[in-house]
């Protein structure tokens, strides 16, 4: 690994001064995407700046059925949160999905959805739940924020404080796992919401996550299996790599649908 | 142009090492190390406890696995200097006296054939028994078979790893 330079600021502010005089400074947060991406020489970040001390930046509260998350919240701690598994467990499921229970000990909610790997479970989930993503200097839809394969609405040096959550009436994620990476080959999340039905696509899509236009229509109108089961997907837009095809993940989008909604 | 580039390298040298302090295996250890260190290395080669194995060094194996502040962790893929203060224990460190129950149930139940693996089978098995004790959840085989999600063994097609961790989880 390249030589860095390691921060632990107790502070937004302090975090975003040392964020600043780096040349080439970047957050940590649980370090499950980024310590491998610079042990592969993928990222050779002059300054890492951990957030994970900074006050407020973990933990869970639900006030008006709106659950808000610290952006430093680890997948294990919102797997087992109470208030999670209460307001929108299908949220908890999710997180305790990803990877294995190492990764879920050390990686965070906020790093998952500012790296925005396009197999990412996550992502989805913000989607569907129409969540907003909180910053140090703004409110970002997550309509807005999910901008490709990698790529998000973040600023340089802007940090992701906390996630905001609208419960669901009805939600679920249906996860096709990759055998080997156990990343999402497919993953589909559902959530009947108060704008109407919303399913978010993983794992599929040439440009990362996406909304399902036709399948909400359907399950907008009649929240079923058999109405997800009548929507015909295209493949139009779906990467193909050596794992599966774009029809074999367009199919795919239509079975983890239904079995989504039949868990709701 | 290049010897510009690593001239300001060694310059930053200094303030890219920091001294940590933490606890490892209930004793307390102090070292200057590079920024970059990961935990894995500052164990192995700082410490000489080289019972953590890399195996793979990309997260994907668990050999490493040891538990920071009573959780488990890959090594590899955490760094030193961001623990001061945390309390680190390693497969040096679960017996008291006596071998840990889990360790019993792996040599009891032929739980490992290299041993390479064993270190972070063994780590991963004491996180996984304690996390289901304190939620009150029943560690059937199938869960002990999902929780190994993250751990590779390329010798006992891990029947045996999986009949290990039930036996000491009756135990423990
Ligand atoms: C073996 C393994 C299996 C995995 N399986 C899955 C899986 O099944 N599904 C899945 O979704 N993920 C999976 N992951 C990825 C995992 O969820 C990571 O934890 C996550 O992608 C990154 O979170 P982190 O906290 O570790 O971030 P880091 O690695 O610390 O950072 C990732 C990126 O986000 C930036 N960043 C972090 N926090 C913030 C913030 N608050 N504000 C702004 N930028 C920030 C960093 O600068 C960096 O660019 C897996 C990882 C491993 C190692
Ligand atoms: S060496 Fe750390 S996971 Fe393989
Ligand atoms: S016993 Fe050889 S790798 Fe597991």
């Amino acid at each position: 690994m390249y030589s860095t330079r390691y921060h632990k600021p107790a502070t937004i502010d302090d975090a975003l001064a040392a964020l600043g005089a780096g040349d080439e400074a970047k957050v940590l947060a649980g370090g499950q995407t980024l310590l491998a991406t610079m042990k592969q020489h993928l990222a050779a970040p002059s300054d890492l700046v951990d957030i994970r001390a900074i006050d407020g930046m973990s933990g869970v509260t639900v006030q008006d059925n709106i659950l808000t998350i610290g952006a430093a919240t680890t997948h294990a701690e919102v797997a087992t949160n109470a208030d999670v598994r209460q307001h929108c467990g299908a949220l908890g499921q999710l997180a305790g999905g990803i990877g294995d229970p190492a990764v879920r000990h050390q990686g965070t909610i906020g790093g998952s959805i500012a790296n925005n790997d396009p197999a990412a479970d996550y992502p989805a989930a913000m989607l569907a739940l129409g969540a907003t993503i909180i910053t140090n200097s703004r409110e970002i839809a997550a309509d807005a924020f999910f901008q490709g394969l990698f790529t998000t609405a973040l600023d340089e040096n802007e940090i992701i404080t906390a996630i905001r959550i609208p419960c669901p009436a009805k939600a679920a994620y249906a996860k096709f796992n990759q055998p080997a990476s156990r990343f999402a080959l497919v993953g589909v999340f559902v959530a009947k919401t108060d704008m109407g039905a919303r399913v978010a696509v993983t794992g599929a899509g040439e440009d990362g996550v996406f909304r399902h236009a036709a399948l909400e229509a359907a399950l907008s109108a009649d929240w079923s299996e058999s109405a997800a089961a009548k929507v015909a997907i295209s493949a139009d837009g779906l990467m193909s790599d050596i794992h599966a095809s774009a029809a074999y993940r367009a199919n795919l989008i239509g079975v983890m649908a239904k079995r989504a909604v039949a868990a709701s | 142009m290049k010897s510009e580039k690593a001239a300001k390298r060694r310059e930053v040298r200094e303030d890219q090492m920091t001294n940590v302090t933490m606890t490892v295996n209930g004793k307390s250890v102090s070292r200057n190390v590079p920024d970059e260190t990961l935990l894995s290395e500052f164990l192995r080669e700082e410490l000489r406890l080289t019972g953590t194995h890399v195996g793979c060094d990309t997260s994907q194996c668990g050999a490493c696995t040891v538990h920071v502040n009573g959780k488990s962790v890959k090594s590899c893929t955490t760094l030193a200097v961001a623990l001061d203060g945390a309390e680190v224990t390693t497969i040096e460190g679960v017996a008291n006296g006596e071998l840990h129950p889990m360790q019993v149930a792996f040599n009891d139940n032929h739980g490992l054939q290299c041993g390479f693996c064993t270190p972070g089978m063994i780590m991963a098995g004491i996180d996984m028994v304690n996390r289901y004790k304190a939620s009150g959840q029943e560690l059937t085989a199938d869960a002990i078979r999902h929780e190994l999600e993250g751990n590779i063994c390329r010798c006992t097609g891990y029947h045996n790893i999986v009949k290990s961790i039930q036996d000491a989880a009756a135990k423990m």
